[in-house]
């Protein structure tokens, strides 16, 4: 590998307060019983932030607030002026845009070059999107006058904090509805700034409201009886839990919960593009992403030339300082997260399968995982059956397209698929029979506003993104 | 000369295209006829028989399910006189018919309305389209039986589901002579499967049921159990269309939200390149 001189980014840009209230009515409050936790950079393992822990007394006023806020000033205001507070949000995002990629790869861990080039450019486009809804739901195909649902509760992951943010709250303003979000406990940061955002953008007091904590807040703020709609994206474990919690309510409900994606690659695929295709399906994001391509499916005339190329490849990547431009793959979110990784693939070596990893040297402090093929591996397999989330990819076999079928479709995830192949016909053919919500043939882990995503079967239901992502917010 | 005797007819459940009794042999008595009273290994049955009917229904065209919808229809009018003879309102049996109509032309236009080309800022293709969620069970509502009972099958079958649905316990015979006319609508065998019975029953069972996607609770007036059917749906994550409201107008416009919460969004991606 070319030895590259450092080139961080700097993070003068950012300025992180020593500690953070709640964002509830339009301003940053104490929480009722002072409870707080850190927030620290898993690269460094630095404390970045004290954070207020809401509880459910916070929790309360924050739906309080939102409801006012609907009553009064959000649900009567029209769609047009709604857009425009959407508009200007998209446009304070793109202005600030250097300091929320920063600050982003600080509190994650994940490399520069990926929250610079795809976090908040999406998270802008995403804004701008809805945006333009907020004044046409009329047209959106959900009969005329579809109605907001009101206070939506919405829960929301560590590996795209900003991201899921802007799929969460974007639609759901456009739609008519006010908020209350609780992002994780490990990545709260970016959320905070969004708040101040809220602030200087001028969005009336309430309507958007920030509840920082862990599951406990995330448990009193879905559980609370104030709430309309409850959207969360996480483990499916949790997702259930959801469902059970809201069976009997009014609530709304839209999950998007795990995957364990099959990545298939047929015999007359261009090895080049699919190993690259590879290698950004499991190791974008150090693949804390629910639809990474976690089951490689290779054909097995094959096999051999494309683990090759993919090895040679996987010894290119530079893992490292999040904030380095070069970085291609970063820290690891949190110890409890390495853990999780360390015990699955500790389980992959124990069932049998054979580990493989480049040299590569890992910094002392912060977390850390090397990217990580395991090759013999069967359906059985825990590695092949449970989602690691991790830098680490399951590499399985097949000789027919019958068989690729069958054996991506042997999981009970169902979020997404790739297909690899030259040949047109059966690309369609593939994508017809696979159980899975978002398929990329010959490309992967591609997103955009206006494409709906989300899964079948335990992966969740409902979709975020496009007109479709509207109807989760829409009494319809 | 003596009166002629008449043929009476023996009521029975609808699983997989025939007319089967219960497993258990039991059966219970209302609207002056002995119905079959269905048990939780019936209900599981269904199951299995719904499910092998998935591919072929889910898989064929969209012209060809709105064909037999509509065929259906023309069914279901022949045989009016049999709906009437059992005490459903002639206002009811028409509106039955029309609302076969009316889904029938809804399976080659779903698929144009709710899906569609999305403008991705990028060179690629992009491209959503419905598909059906597999295995729906559905709790029909107690009344009106008829119009009722076409009201949540046909909206959850158009896509290409499959379903076993759970018919009104009071007044069953509405949904036993519908299989009649199902079966003689060129409708493949295990499209629809009807148990007659208790819902406290068979709906349970088919909640928890693993191989199951999704569960209609319309029939449900009981909130308490609705819940907890609902729980039993979380376990493997069913889509639930949650009770009708008390009073539901059955004879209004339904909207789409029947079919769409029953449709799984599937959008595939390719790049555009020389």
């Amino acid at each position: 590998m070319f030895e590259y001189a450092p080139a961080p980014e700097s993070r003068s840009v950012v300025d992180i307060k020593p500690s953070y209230g709640l964002f509830v009515d339009g301003t940053f409050v104490d929480p009722t019983d002072g409870g707080s936790f850190k927030s620290i950079n898993p690269a460094s393992e630095e404390v970045l932030a004290e954070i207020a822990e809401a509880g459910s007394q916070d929790v309360d006023r924050a739906v309080r607030a939102a409801r006012k806020a609907y009553e009064k000033v959000w649900g009567p205001m029209p769609g047009r002026d709604r857009a425009k507070y959407l508009f200007r949000i998209a446009r304070l995002i793109q202005e600030r845009s250097r300091e929320l990629a920063v600050l982003e790869s600080l509190d994650n861990g994940k490399p520069i070059k990926e929250s610079r080039d795809v976090d908040v450019p999406l998270v802008a486009a995403h804004f701008f999107y809805y945006a333009g809804w907020a004044d046409k739901l009329d047209h959106a195909g959900f009969g005329p006058a579809p109605r907001p649902l009101g206070v939506a509760a919405q829960v929301i992951p560590w590996n795209f904090p900003l991201l899921m943010l802007a799929w969460k709250i974007a639609p759901a303003l456009a739609a008519g509805n006010t908020v209350v979000l609780k992002p994780a406990e490990t990545t709260p940061l970016t959320a905070l700034l969004f708040a101040e955002i809220c602030q200087q953008a001028d969005l009336p007091a309430g309507v958007v409201n920030i509840v920082t904590g862990a599951g406990d807040t995330g448990r009193a703020l879905v559980e609370h009886p104030g709430v309309d709609k409850v959207a969360f994206t996480g483990s499916t474990e949790v997702g259930k839990a959801i469902a059970r919690a809201v069976a009997g309510t009014r609530k709304k409900l839209t999950l998007e919960l795990g995957g364990k994606a099959a990545n298939i690659v047929f015999d007359d695929a261009p090895v080049d593009q699919a190993v690259e295709g590879i290698v950004n399906g499991i190791f974008f994001n150090q693949g804390h992403v629910c639809c990474a391509g976690s089951r490689l499916l290779v054909q097995e005339s094959v096999a051999d030339r494309v683990l090759e190329s993919l090895k040679r490849r996987m010894a290119q990547l530079r893992v490292g300082d999040p904030l380095d431009k070069n970085t291609d793959i970063g820290a690891i979110n949190s110890a409890a997260q390495l853990e999780r990784i360390r015990e699955l693939s500790e389980a992959g070596a124990a069932e049998g399968a054979e580990r493989w990893s480049p040299a590569c040297e890992l910094p002392d402090r912060g977390f850390w995982f090397a990217p990580t093929i395991f090759t013999g591996v069967t359906q059985a397999h825990r590695i092949a059956r449970e989602e690691i989330f991790g830098p680490v990819l399951s590499v399985l076999t097949f000789r027919t397209p019958a068989e690729a079928v069958e054996k991506a479709n042997n999981t009970p995830y169902g979020l997404s698929a790739g297909i690899w192949t030259d040949k047109g016909s059966r690309i369609l053919w593939l994508a017809d029979r696979l159980r899975a919500g978002v398929v990329w043939a010959n490309t992967f882990n591609k997103f955009d506003p206006t494409s709906p995503f989300g899964g079948y079967k335990e992966s969740g239901y409902g979709r975020e993104g496009g007109r479709h992502g509207l109807e989760a917010y829409l009494n319809v | 000369m003596s009166e002629r005797v008449a043929v009476r007819k023996t009521y029975k459940l609808f699983i997989g295209g025939k007319f089967p009794r219960s497993e258990s042999g039991r059966s219970y008595i209302v609207q002056d006829s002995n119905v079959v009273l269905a048990s939780r290994k019936d209900a599981r049955d269904a199951v299995v028989a719904a499910r092998a009917a998935v591919k072929g229904w889910a898989g064929a065209t969209a012209y060809n399910r709105g064909q037999i919808l509509y065929r259906v229809a023309e069914m279901l009018e022949g045989r009016r006189e049999q709906f009437v003879a059992l005490g459903v309102p002639a206002d009811e049996i028409d509106a039955a018919i029309d609302r076969w109509v009316w889904y029938a032309g809804w399976s080659d236009k779903l698929p144009q309305v709710y899906g569609g080309a999305n403008p991705v800022a990028g060179p690629y293709f992009n491209l959503s389209a419905p598909e059906p969620t597999g295995v729906v069970a559905v709790a029909a509502p107690e009344a009106p039986a008829l119009l009722g009972l076409v009201s949540v099958i046909a909206p959850a079958i158009v896509t290409g589901n499959t379903v076993v649905v759970a018919a009104s316990p009071a007044q069953p015979l509405p949904a036993v002579t519908l299989a009649e006319v199902l079966a003689t609508s060129d409708l493949p065998g295990g499209v629809v499967n009807i148990l007659t019975g208790r819902i406290t029953e068979t709906v349970p069972t088919l909640a928890a049921h693993m191989d199951v996607n999704a569960i209609d609770l319309t029939g449900v007036s009981d909130a308490e159990l609705a819940a907890e059917l609902e729980v039993k749906a979380a376990e493997n994550l069913k889509r639930v269309l949650r009770p009708a409201p008390a009073g539901h107008d059955w004879f209004a416009d339904p909207g789409l939200a029947r079919m769409t919460t029953l449709l799984e969004t599937k959008t595939v991606w390719h790049p555009k390149g020389v």
